[in-house]
């Protein structure tokens, strides 16, 4: 019963964590101190690509909790990652000040272009990185709080509770499509040029923001480890395996969820703002349906209800997208869609699971 | 000592109370030595009367076995008491004083009922020991389960339990690869482990062995006295070894209370239920 942070079992974790500091070393290594022509040079392109991969394992590990641990299969958690995405949006639009193509000092410049005269109240404070930074936390957040105080509340589960995630995110895409939501519609927002002052396209702060991402990750990882690990991530599968009978031994179940999916949304909505400004835009085709399925499927392949399952799916499928999009563009959908499928009915808990099965066996 | 007869409304207040009227840290009021009351209770379910005008009381620390037919409203009246089902007349009573009506399930657990389902849930991908761990009495808020740890006294308390249920061998041991007959008993424990003073048994050696029967009958009977044990039982071979008292229900209201000897002989009883 002796409870420490790494049970011993968990080779899983240690891997993961000590493969993430190993790249947090090795990747500024490699890029900084090759100079460009040399083998092991590793070149801005992979370094912002590893960057991104590390920002969607943190959007996975936060699908991981609530649908692998708690049983919430979350199809709406994309609307999460690009709230998040959206708050750092808002603050690198601020850093153009008037530096955009219409040269305004106070609008960024789709509210020139839509002739707006004064910028929008919600858009106040985004001049501060501090604001942004509370905002990238608070309303993904704060959505999940009361999103989730309504549906737990009613009791709301299974597949109704996975159908209105995803009226949620489907919703919130429609409504960040307008133009006169005041966040740059269809185009969204993009054409960044500084974050804290430095160069958004420089390769320095492609680094620090590769470099922040395995941080965040890192970071991420430990404390969903210690929630895991705790009587409360017990309770969680507890939760996911006998709702009534929790219910029945004393535990509010509906605060259990709560929380744990608020977390879980504060995750994604970190994971987001971490990646808008290393992809260089964010719009409303984040928040598309697919994009949170596709989250959902980088869960299963890589193994719900453990961490690093999760972690590793993330990297694996986006590895596997980057280079079968590059290869077979036309192909990808069907292999994504195909892989999905194969898993569910061969490999119930993902690659994980077969490694593991592999192991017992030997 | 003398006790008045009636508890005043307002009256014992040397704590807060919650909303039922529970001190929150207390033990029911138990000055007439009946632990539940239900009175009049009748639920329905569009049109069918599950439980009509149903009277039953529980006394602290006795042992009582429930039986009849299928359908005579055994495991509805087990739902009323834990809150799953509300009921459309009647009142519910735990103690002289804690209105259970207007509880919730967590809260009616918290303030000592405990149940053990038909079918034996378990958590089987937990060990014995966390199912033990997760129904231990105590705070059960997120932020305090987030950051419990186990005490000393706790660990000693779950392998005093491990002991009462018969389970110290298979306490490492995952819930789901244990026997039918062992998971009913960790069940139990979980119920132990609540610190419940209620304790509602529904069908405890449904698929057990003989041996396991036995071990179950020794188990509950062990058990009355410090708690109050209700046991809703087919088995009638099972509720003979360990009746204390016997309440025969039929369609959905007392038909019979009392020894088991008495109800064998009741021509009411035999006609609905035993003569079968």
């Amino acid at each position: 019963m002796r409870r420490s942070i790494f049970p011993q079992d968990d080779r899983g974790s240690q891997i993961t964590l000590g493969l993430l500091i190993l790249s947090m070393l090795a990747v500024p290594i490699l890029s900084l101190l090759f100079p460009e022509g040399h083998p092991l040079h590793l070149s801005t392109y992979t370094l912002t690509l590893l960057g991104k991969y590390l920002c969607y394992a943190l959007l996975a590990l936060a699908v991981d909790l609530v649908w692998g641990y708690l049983g919430i299969l979350s199809l709406g958690h994309g609307a999460f990652f690009a709230l998040g995405g959206y708050a750092m949006g808002m603050y690198l639009m601020r850093q153009i000040g008037d530096r955009g193509v219409y040269g305004n000092p106070l609008l960024p410049d789709f509210m020139v272009f839509l002739n707006w005269q004064e910028l929008p109240w919600f858009w106040y404070g985004f001049d501060h990185f501090w604001w942004a930074a509370l905002m990238i936390v608070l309303v993904p957040g704060v959505l999940a709080f009361v999103f989730g105080w309504l549906a737990f509340r009613s009791r709301v589960t299974g597949v109704y509770l996975s159908i209105i995630t995803q009226a949620l995110t489907y919703a919130l895409m429609l409504a960040f499509f307008r133009n006169d939501m005041g966040f740059g519609g269809n185009n969204g927002l993009t054409d960044f040029k500084n974050i804290l002052g430095f160069p958004v396209q420089a390769d320095d702060t492609r680094m620090a923001l590769f470099v922040a991402s395995a941080l965040a990750l890192l970071l991420g990882y430990l404390l969903c480890l210690y929630v895991v690990n705790s009587r409360l991530g017990r309770v969680c599968i507890a939760i996911r395996d006998a709702e009534d009978r929790t219910r029945f031994i004393g535990y509010r179940v509906e605060h259990v969820k709560l929380w744990i999916f608020t977390f879980s949304a504060v995750l994604a909505g970190i994971a987001g703002a971490l990646y808008v400004p290393q992809v260089g835009i964010i719009n409303p085709g984040e928040f598309a349906p697919l994009n949170s399925i596709e989250i959902v499927i980088w869960v299963a392949v890589g193994g719900r209800g453990t961490l690093y399952g999760a972690v590793a799916g993330a990297l694996l499928v986006n590895y596997a997208k980057t280079y079968f999009t590059a290869a077979l563009p036309d192909a990808w959908l069907f292999a994504l869609g195909g892989l999905f499928v194969l898993v569910t009915l061969l490999l119930p808990r993902g690659c994980v699971g077969l490694l593991r099965r592999q192991a017992a066996s030997s | 000592m003398i006790e008045l007869p009636i508890s005043l409304p307002g009256e014992r207040h040397s704590t807060r109370t919650n909303r039922a009227g529970l001190p929150l840290d207390g033990q029911p009021d138990l000055s007439h030595g009946v632990l539940l009351y239900l009175e009049g209770v009748t639920v329905s379910f569009d049109g069918f009367k599950a439980l009509s005008n149903l009277n039953l009381y529980i006394n602290d620390g006795e042992l009582r076995c429930i039986i009849g037919p299928n359908g005579a409203g055994k495991t509805t009246l087990m739902d009323v008491i834990t809150g799953k089902t509300r009921p459309d007349k009647g009142t519910v009573f735990f103690g002289q004083t804690t209105n259970l009506l207007k509880l919730s399930e967590p809260e009616i657990v918290q303030i000592g009922i405990g149940r053990k389902f038909q079918k034996p849930t378990v958590f089987e991908q937990h060990t014995v020991v966390v199912n033990l761990e997760l129904a231990m009495r105590g705070d059960k808020r997120v932020w305090s389960t987030l950051f419990a740890r186990l005490s000393a006294e706790q660990r000693d308390r779950i392998d005093e339990i491990l002991g009462i249920i018969g389970l110290r061998e298979q306490a490492q041991r995952r819930a789901g690869a244990l026997s039918h007959g062992q998971k009913q008993w960790l069940e139990i424990g979980m119920l132990l482990m609540q610190e419940s003073r209620l304790l509602l048994v529904d069908e405890p050696v449904a698929g057990m062995t003989h041996q396991e029967m036995d071990r179950t009958a020794e188990l509950l009977k062990s058990l009355a006295g410090k708690h109050s044990v209700v046991v809703v039982e087919h088995d009638m071979e099972f509720v003979r070894t360990i009746a204390d008292q016997v309440t025969v229900l039929h369609q959905g209201s007392v038909l019979a209370e009392g020894r088991m000897a008495e109800i064998q002989n009741d021509p009411r009883v035999i006609e609905v239920y035993l003569g079968v």
